[in-house]
């Protein structure tokens, strides 16, 4: 018997009661629904869950100058000074797995306005992408732009914490403020972001322009310390190359009349970090690589020679991501197998029934001439139609309800072709698997027995 | 070489415990183009022997020569395939499949045929038995709505299509009336004559016995009897 005629046959079949071929498929229907529906919401709350993740940093990757030592005296990490703008730009036009990507230069240093002052936690220069990264937004004002940080605009962004200490209740934007006798302009102010995982505030910060921090108010060095503290001295002259503070001390000391009459123009810009995001979580290795690799030649490293630099990734938190993505997949895979096993029990049920009562019909068809795999393969033809039709509705229906979902509860849906694919072969095999035995019990009966079956 | 041969068959079945003997040894030859009656009351094992010539079942020993082939210790499947090409089946009640129109019931046998003929063959061939039995105005109808002798017109023309060299009728018209009994056996009568089919007829009933050329009567598992029918 032909394929087709198989097909043809099972298709007739099927059509003489319909009613219970639909009640039948019913129970596949609902089940591979339920499937396609918990896969499309799940993969989209998990994606959503995901995006929350990502966006405490998982998919950020710190590249940290390398360490020296003199004398075995190690600086620790971060004491060269080997990373520049221009590495940070190489990167991000090289590595594919880059998503942003943002220098950072650290500060510290004292910041006032009007009366009051306030040292912040954390002072970074950096680029409008640093935001980006952090997945971190302004509650009013703007960004600044790359133009403020070419040009390097005394500009700034305040959080929180900062705003609180300075300004009360007042509104901070337009006003200026002096950060180490720099005046800086307020452009926008950080939303709250609370503690971060080791318990600092994050809303105790400013940002700037990177040129404004480095050029303006941080020495080349890579001080940590209070820099308007220990950096009293080069006020001593009165000369426009403050703007520009003390250049690195890679060049023999100047006087102070030598400075004021040549002022050294040298812009050796070192920035204390680059902070970058891997376009996806799956992702961080290869970014990581391109990353490794780019740099070494950026900074003319040879084979066998170490690295110096170091990069990093939230290990921590990648980790929390995988295994909140592993928990929801393994939850839809419980939820899937249950409902599937109950459609597949109904198939087989009804399949049984069906071999009952054409009992009389499966006699005559062996007393014509098919053969028992004739038989066997009719009914699991049947049963696997069956289970088709109803994974066909299934996929509507659930693809449907889901999207219904998104309309009415505006939840975050995500269409998902691996379960559709998926819920095609499940169903399949849940015919054959079900089918298989009430088909089994029909080949084996006895045309003689059959033919004369009640 | 005659048709069949059937060379001391035995058939006992074996129900746990005991063995119930049904046929003791029968020993019966059929010619081509015979229209023979079997005959015995109920439990005479004629229904036994039937089933062994339409081999739908295996003699306990015995030989069988089927068209010049031992066909007695066959597997399933060969007999299977021996029952599309060279057999056909008429039944007490019909048979026919439910909710499937008289055309798909006569086309059905093909679909197990071994060289598949296409779909518009099958129709062709479907259709022309039909017409012979006289029912091609109903091609469409579905058993439902055929009346009893026209569904056992159908259930000929399906044991027709694949062409057999014997047609076995089993009590063909136990669930008819007499006027339509009639009918349907002159059918049998002509589709000998004129197409010289092999015809066996399985019946307690005289009045269809005597449309056969020749009777056989089966008594406890043996014959008892072989004489020429009245038959015309």
């Amino acid at each position: 018997m032909s394929v087709q005629g198989t097909f043809r046959t099972a298709a007739k079949a099927l059509r003489r009661n319909p009613m219970r071929a639909m009640l039948t498929t019913l129970g596949i229907v609902i089940g591979i629904g339920a499937v396609i529906a918990m896969l499309e919401i799940g993969a989209g709350s998990s994606s959503a869950v995901q995006k929350g993740i990502a966006s405490m940093g998982a998919n950020v990757l710190l590249v940290m100058p390398g360490t020296t030592s003199s004398a075995g005296v190690s600086s620790g990490a971060g004491g060269m000074v080997t990373l520049t703008p221009h590495d940070c730009e190489v990167i991000a036009e090289e590595c594919a797995s880059i998503g942003s990507i943002a220098p950072v230069v650290r500060a510290r240093a004292q910041v006032v306005y009007a009366g009051r002052n306030w040292v912040p936690n954390t002072m970074y220069g950096t680029t409008a992408a640093f935001l980006d990264i952090r997945g971190w937004t302004l509650a009013e004002g703007e960004t600044f732009s790359d133009t403020d940080v070419l040009s390097g605009n005394c500009v700034c962004l305040l959080g929180q914490t900062l705003v609180r200490e300075l300004f009360q209740d007042q509104s901070p934007i337009g006003e200026d403020i002096r950060i180490m006798g720099v005046s800086f302009r307020v452009i926008g102010v950080l939303a709250s972001k609370g503690a971060n995982m080791m318990g600092m505030d994050q809303d105790d910060l400013l940002l700037a322009p990177w040129t404004a921090i480095k050029f303006r108010v941080v020495s080349g060095t890579l001080s940590m310390g209070n820099q308007s503290i220990s950096s009293g001295s080069s006020s001593s002259v009165n000369t426009l190359s403050d703007l520009y503070n003390s250049p690195p001390t890679f060049y023999p000391t100047k006087s102070d009349v030598q400075t004021a009459d040549n002022p050294t123009l040298t812009r050796f810009a070192n920035v204390d970090q680059i902070l970058a995001t891997a376009r996806s979580t799956g992702e961080i290795s290869s970014a990581i690589q391109q990353v490794t690799e780019t740099l070494r030649r950026q900074h003319g490293i040879r084979e066998g020679q170490d690295d110096d630099f170091t990069v990093r990734d939230m290990t921590e938190m990648a980790n929390v991501l995988t295994s909140t993505t592993r928990l929801m997949g393994n939850l839809l895979l419980c939820v899937a197998t249950i409902s599937l096993i109950v459609g597949g029990v109904g198939i087989m049920n009804i399949m049984l029934v069906s071999v009952t009562e054409r009992t009389r019909e499966i006699g005559l068809r062996m007393a014509v001439g098919a053969r028992a795999r004739d038989i066997l393969r009719q009914f699991l033809v049947e049963a696997v139609a069956l289970c088709l039709t109803g994974g066909a509705l299934g996929i509507l229906l659930g693809h449907g309800g889901s999207l219904l979902v998104r309309k009415f509860l505006h939840w975050p849906v995500e269409t998902s072709p691996t379960g559709i694919a998926l819920a095609v072969l499940v169903s399949a095999s849940v015919g054959i698997i079900f089918g298989y035995y009430p088909a089994w019990k029909a080949s084996r009966l006895d045309p003689i027995d059959a033919l004369r079956y009640e | 070489m005659e048709l069949i041969e059937l060379n001391d068959i035995r058939k006992t079945y074996d129900m746990g415990d005991v063995k119930v003997p049904v046929l003791n040894g029968i020993t019966l030859t059929v010619a081509h183009g015979e229209l023979l009656a079997l005959m015995g009351v109920s439990g005479s094992g004629k229904s036994t022997l039937m089933n062994l010539l339409g081999c739908l079942d295996r003699p306990t020993s015995g030989e069988y020569w089927l068209d010049g082939r031992e066909v007695s210790q066959l597997l399933s499947d060969e007999r299977a395939l021996l029952r599309n090409r060279k057999l056909g089946f008429v039944f007490q009640n019909f048979n026919l499949l439910p909710r499937t129109t008289a055309l798909e019931n006569v086309a059905m046998p093909l679909t197990y045929s071994a060289g598949h003929c296409s779909e518009r063959e099958s129709r062709r061939r479907a259709e022309e038995m039909l017409r012979r039995v006289g029912l091609e105005d109903r091609a469409g109808h579905e058993p439902s709505q055929l009346s009893g002798g026209q569904q056992q017109r159908v259930a000929i023309a399906r044991a027709l299509i694949n062409r057999p060299q014997v047609l076995f009728a089993d009590e063909p018209t136990g669930n008819l009336d007499s006027h339509t009994s009639e009918d349907v056996l002159r059918m049998f009568v002509q589709l000998n004559e004129e197409d010289g089919i092999t015809i066996i007829l399985v019946t307690h009933d005289a009045n269809v016995a005597a449309h056969a050329r020749r009777i056989v009567r089966i008594q406890d598992g043996l014959i008892a009897d072989s004489a020429s029918g009245g038959a015309q």
